[in-house]
């Protein structure tokens, strides 16, 4: 068995009115993984765990050997890159924007990019395909550009963990589809371990090989999208009704719903057939 | 070498150059216009000519606190702003200069000025400045962790409260009072004590250096606290020095010259729009770029009703704001352009 890129044991923390407890998650070491879980269910408080950005109460998080909680900001950002839903930068150009990604390498007196930092920037801008778009502002390209960039400037972090918050949430099919081959292009051929938070429980089945279920700040099934992604779970978690078939390409679960009205028919097809 | 840099000392060499010509203009106009070429010689000779002691006595020291509080005033702004991601945000928004005024307005009302000494006024100034910092600052880092937003409301809202207890102190004094402290109160780079001078020049050039330590952290914070975070920023840290540096710097530039206004508004955004985001060098354009607004502000102050001298806030407030405008319109109608 592989060894954990990130393991975490009882973990606790959240905020005042909210949280998480006695989370456990391992996920090995070249992972494509996903959190899943319903609105208000906690994928955030524990991504924000995760990044650094939440005081932990108690628990463990570790990063491969290293222990997260005590490593220095700095390195944690070397080991860690974190891709948000928006970029949110404005003024920046796409080249500058991804240069940043070197900031946690840099001295604190360095003063200009070296050429080191050029390269590296630029060759994870091509795998990307933002390089075409290098001079234009963050703040002119459309959505899917401003996720690429922003992917291409965690990648220039170098990490051994990419964390995702949604980054597919606001996109149409395509670009989706397109962002998500991407990350699973990075997963296979860099070997890049991929923790992403999802809403879209099929997107999560068809690219994910192993899912973290979360409900009500408490951890409820981890494994694979066939051990996670059974009607049960999902109706127990989402309060929803579901049918769960398997994608005839990809034999992967696929969920399916059905609205109020057609559920009634159904309902009164039953009895009048009792 | 890369193209950004290459355009970085463009706008270097640039802003050295007018600031040279800005300093040869305010030396040679005033009351009595001197030549260009005279200028030199004059002061080389240093004899006891009139010409020379107008350049010497009158001339150079305010050119030399117009480079202080100018460049000091500009780079307190964009510090600012850029550790509160607020356009909107200068120096006086957090309360240093309501602050100083009330320091200002104690010392008048009291008639501290008279009793021990004229270097009184930019002492209760700074003090005046200094507590409202201590102020904002300690309610707002009480539970450890800094909120950028609550901060800001703070000072603003301490700002107020120094303002109405000017106000209350100048309702109760005397008319003589109150045309000392309105006086105050609209600047000057009229300062007689030369070494208070050099010392504001030396602090605003030392914090200049100072504040390039900070680039990095400042290029973070650009995509927001919780991005500069995951960048490996401790932004916590870098807020609260930065706040603190760029305060003490304003709280000193309105106690030697008075509330000089816009300067620390109107000039990083200026600056933004012409050279980019990029700190690295939008600190050093925004400190040269307010050197030769308030030095150039203060060549009309002089000039445009002489022999009577005009307050130099008023000046940089009315052609800030209008170049400003201007800048704004102008900039609009390319945008506007370029997604049409």
């Amino acid at each position: 068995m592989k060894p954990d890129i990130l393991n975490i044991q009882n973990l606790c923390c959240g905020y005042p009115k909210f949280q998480l407890a006695e989370i456990n998650i391992d996920i090995p070491k070249g992972s494509f993984a996903g959190i899943i879980g319903p609105n208000g269910s906690g994928k955030t408080t524990l991504f924000r765990a995760i990044t650094g950005t939440l005081n932990i109460k108690s628990g463990t998080i570790l990063l491969g050997e290293k222990d997260l909680l005590s490593l220095p900001p700095r390195q944690h950002a070397q080991n860690i890159a974190i891709v948000s839903q928006f970029s949110d930068a404005g003024d920046i150009s796409v080249e500058d924007y991804v240069l940043m990604g070197r900031i946690p390498y840099h001295s604190r007196f360095s003063f200009f990019e070296s050429e080191d930092d050029f390269r590296i920037a630029g060759k994870y801008m091509e795998m990307t395909d933002t390089w075409r778009f290098k001079d234009r502002l963050m703040s002119e390209l459309s959505g899917g550009e401003q996720q690429l960039a922003g992917i291409a400037r965690a990648l220039t972090q170098q990490p051994e963990l990419l964390l995702l918050d949604e980054p597919t949430s606001h996109l149409d099919i395509t670009h989706q589809v397109h962002i998500l081959n991407l990350l699973q292009q990075l997963n296979q051929e860099l070997g890049l371990s991929v923790l992403m938070v999802i809403h879209d429980l099929n997107l999560a089945s068809e690219y994910c090989d192993r899912l973290i279920l979360i409900s009500q700040g408490k951890m409820h099934t981890q494994g694979t999208p066939e051990e996670v992604l059974t009607f049960q779970n999902i109706e127990d978690v989402y309060k929803t009704v579901v049918v769960t078939q398997t994608n005839p390409l990809s034999g992967k679960p696929v969920i399916f719903l059905a609205s109020q009205k057609v559920l009634k028919e159904i309902q009164e097809k039953l009895s009048n057939s009792r | 070498m890369q193209k950004k840099y290459l355009r970085w000392v463009v706008y270097l060499v640039g802003l050295i150059v007018l600031l040279v010509a800005s300093v040869i203009l305010s030396l040679s106009v005033g009351e009595m216009n001197l030549g260009f070429s005279d200028i030199f010689s004059i002061l080389s000779q240093g004899n006891d000519s009139m010409e020379y002691t107008i350049l010497s006595q009158i001339r150079v020291p305010r050119i030399l606190l117009g480079i202080a509080v100018g460049g000091a005033l500009s780079l307190s702004g964009i510090l600012l702003q850029g550790v509160y991601r607020n356009p909107l945000v200068e120096p006086y928004t957090l309360g240093i200069s309501g602050g100083a005024s009330l320091g200002v307005a104690f010392a008048i009302v009291f008639g501290l000025h008279q009793l021990i000494g004229s270097f009184v006024l930019p002492l209760t100034g700074f003090m005046g400045a200094f507590l409202i910092i201590f102020l904002v600052y300690t309610i707002s880092a009480r539970s450890g962790r800094i909120n950028i937003q609550s901060m800001l409301l703070t000072g603003v809202m301490v700002s107020f409260i120094a303002s109405s207890s000017m106000m209350l102190l100048m309702a109760t004094t005397s008319s003589e009072n109150l045309h000392g402290i309105v006086f105050w109160i609209m600047g000057s780079l009229d300062e007689p004590d030369m070494s208070l001078i050099y010392i504001t020049l030396v602090m605003s050039l030392v914090s200049l250096v100072a504040s390039y330590f900070f680039v990095q952290p400042l290029n973070a914070l650009r995509l927001g606290e919780e991005k500069a975070k995951h960048l490996g920023i401790n932004t916590d840290t870098t807020i609260k020095l930065i706040f603190l540096m760029a305060s003490m710097l304003a709280g000193v530039c309105v106690a030697v010259a008075g509330v000089i206004g816009f300067v620390g508004l109107i000039i990083p955004h200026l600056m933004r729009l012409l050279v980019g985001s990029d700190y690295r060098i939008l600190l050093v354009s925004s400190f040269l770029s307010g050197s030769i607004f308030l030095v150039l502000s203060d060549v009309i102050a002089r000039t445009i009703i002489s022999p009577n001298e005009l307050p130099i806030g008023v000046i940089t407030g009315i052609i800030g704001g209008v170049v400003f405008l201007l800048m704004m319109s102008r900039s609009s109608h390319r945008t506007l352009k370029n997604n049409g």
